[in-house]
């Protein structure tokens, strides 16, 4: 069973067509990212799972029912991207009040509650209403949130918008611990780094349509440029260089070259010292997937 | 058990944004003074005695102004069911509040189910502060009591419940202003079509009569409020066979409009519950 299951799911408002078929399967654990320019239709689709829009044509299947399922729903999180709650609420009212809406009853309420204050830093401030809170204390609390009832599968959607680095670490170290407890993440994100960092999979998204769906692993693997910094280098020693790579440039203490094979880093560092040389860094450096993310969407920003 | 859940979240809200406190204070503004203004009425310018012409004329005057307060406690209570009601649904779908609460485990009827019920609860304390301070200011300095209170008063808030009814579906659908465009505009419809039908009553002119019945029928809110002042009406000015009221009861509005009151009632709900699970948020 997947996670989540979409077969061609497509919206229409009036004669725009806001996604256009839309096909992914997500795997139950896995961290996916999805990412696309705006307008291609990203936070549509997640309201279609979510059943916050009906979809013109075409099914999904999230945790192994269909659309909308109740029992189903339970089992979700989800962080809306334009948050806003109830803000005459306390922060510990506002989570009691979306635990009952997930029917929990009382006892369990009374030790979650605490727990995910704690966990997004809120406990000094449960008792203020969430209209005095910063745009990051409330992104906090919306996260808090969407993790009370322990889903399987939880929706964030750009959940580091306005949140300060402490708080994107914070937001990152939530995902990789709801990884290692089995929780699917569907990670709608434009901050790329972050995706980078967390993501299992992604997949493109482009005028509602999926353009390609990759391991970060594989997508960001491949050629590799390597950077090295060293002192006493001869030409010969960089010229050696090319048994492990090829584009050998040396200017001063800085050589670069291409690899194809992680493998090769170390073995370069064992040349280089054997030589001689004084290794200050060796460092590889990867495609990002910003230039991934423009490769493959264009730059046109799908418009 | 979500019904519940959002009922009293209406509740907590109305608290919380000081709508309570308001209509509390407001409310008690009103009562004080009516209160003052029954008791020098009463005093300065009514006849003392208890001879039969007195008995009637202060009959009269009592019916008066217990008719006035509560012509004036029922338009309180119909603005207050639109204002709060107004806002809550196209408010919520517009801020996107709603997008947290609907993706939990709850049918979008519960919802609307559970902010209809608040609201209700809420309408019923006002209307029983209100309707409770007249008839107890009236009965406190003069002795009089209006008849059919139990009848009068449940039909006034069924009126009241009726014009939420419509801004919660009207706010299921359109925005906030044009909710509020569309229950005042149906109101004040309601409101001349009533006049044109009593005129019609006096000068026995069918037609106006039948504008009146048909502006009823699109909107019941005033024809039940005539209902309700008949049923109020004290017996003795009834047998003169003419209500000294701010309204003028020629043609009573027959029980069945209180029927036809109930199930614009339902049909209103319905509507909103509808409208509302069709619509994307």
């Amino acid at each position: 069973m997947f996670a989540i299951e979409t077969n061609n799911l497509r919206k229409e408002f009036g004669d725009n067509v806001a996604v256009r078929g839309l096909t992914l399967q997500v795997q139950q654990g896995e961290v996916f990212g999805f990412l696309g320019p705006n307008g291609a239709g990203k936070t549509t689709s997640i309201k279609m799972l979510l059943g916050l829009v009906s979809p013109t044509s075409g099914g999904a299947q999230l945790l192994g029912q269909p659309l909308g399922n109740r029992q189903a729903r339970a089992k979700i999180g989800f962080l809306p991207e334009h948050f806003r709650f109830h803000d005459w609420l306390t922060a510990a009212e506002f989570l009691k009040l979306h635990g009952e809406l997930y029917g929990m009853n009382n006892d369990r309420l009374r030790i979650r509650i605490p727990e995910l204050l704690d966990l997004v830093g809120l406990t000094p401030f449960k008792d203020k209403q969430l209209r005095t809170f910063s745009k990051g204390m409330l992104q906090r609390i919306g996260l808090a949130q969407a993790l009370l009832n322990d889903p399987a599968l939880v929706f964030l959607d750009e959940p580091t918008s306005g949140l300060d680095p402490v708080g994107r670490r914070l937001v990152r170290d939530i995902i990789r611990d709801l990884r290692s407890r089995g929780t699917t993440v569907f990670l709608n994100s434009h901050l790329l780094s972050e995706v980078e960092i967390t993501c299992d999979r992604v997949a493109f998204i482009k005028h509602g349509e999926v353009i390609r769906v990759s391991e970060l692993k594989t997508l960001v693997e491949g050629e590799t440029s390597v950077i090295v910094r060293a002192g006493g280098l001869t030409p010969e020693t960089a010229t050696g260089l090319r048994q492990w790579g090829r584009d050998v440039r040396a200017d001063g203490d800085y050589v670069t070259l291409t690899i194809t094979d992680d493998s090769a880093l170390p073995a370069i560092a064992r040349y280089l010292v054997a030589q001689g040389a004084d290794v200050y860094a060796i460092t590889p450096q990867r495609l990002s997937l910003e230039e991934l993310f423009i490769q493959i969407v264009g730059t046109d920003g799908g418009l | 058990m979500a019904v519940f859940v959002i009922a009293r979240l209406t509740f907590i809200e109305a608290s919380r944004r000081k709508i309570l406190l308001a209509a509390l204070l407001l409310g008690i503004a009103f009562l004080i003074l009516y209160g003052i203004g029954f008791y020098y009425i009463n005093r300065e310018t009514l006849p003392n005695d208890t001879g039969a012409g007195a008995t009637l004329i202060k009959n009269q005057v009592y019916n008066f102004l217990t008719m006035a307060g509560l012509y004036a406690v029922n338009f309180l209570t119909i603005a207050m069911g639109a204002l709060v009601s107004a806002d809550t649904l196209a408010g919520e779908i517009g801020s996107g509040t709603i997008q947290a609460v609907v993706t939990k485990p709850v049918r979008r009827v519960e919802v609307v189910l559970g902010k209809w019920l608040g609201f209700a609860g809420l309408l019923a304390l006002y209307l029983l502060m209100m309707v409770g301070g007249v008839m107890g200011i009236v009965y406190a300095i003069a002795r009089y009591q209006a008849p059919n209170l139990l009848i009068g008063a449940p039909i006034i808030y069924l009126e009241g419940l009726l014009i939420m009814s419509l801004t919660l579906a009207s706010s299921s659908t359109f925005s906030t202003l044009a909710t509020g465009g569309i229950v005042f505009g149906l109101y004040g419809l309601a409101f001349i079509g009533g006049f044109v039908e009593q005129i019609g009553a006096v000068l026995k002119n069918g037609t106006a009569v039948n504008i009146g019945i048909i502006s009823s029928l699109i909107m019941p809110s005033e024809a039940l409020l005539r209902r309700a002042s008949y049923e109020m009406t004290s017996p003795l000015v009834q047998s003169l066979g003419f209500n000294s009221g701010p309204l003028i009861v020629v043609s009573v509005p027959s029980p069945a409009m209180v029927v036809y009151g109930g199930l614009y009632l339902a049909v209103m709900v319905a509507l909103a519950i509808r409208q509302f699970n069709r619509r994307d948020l």
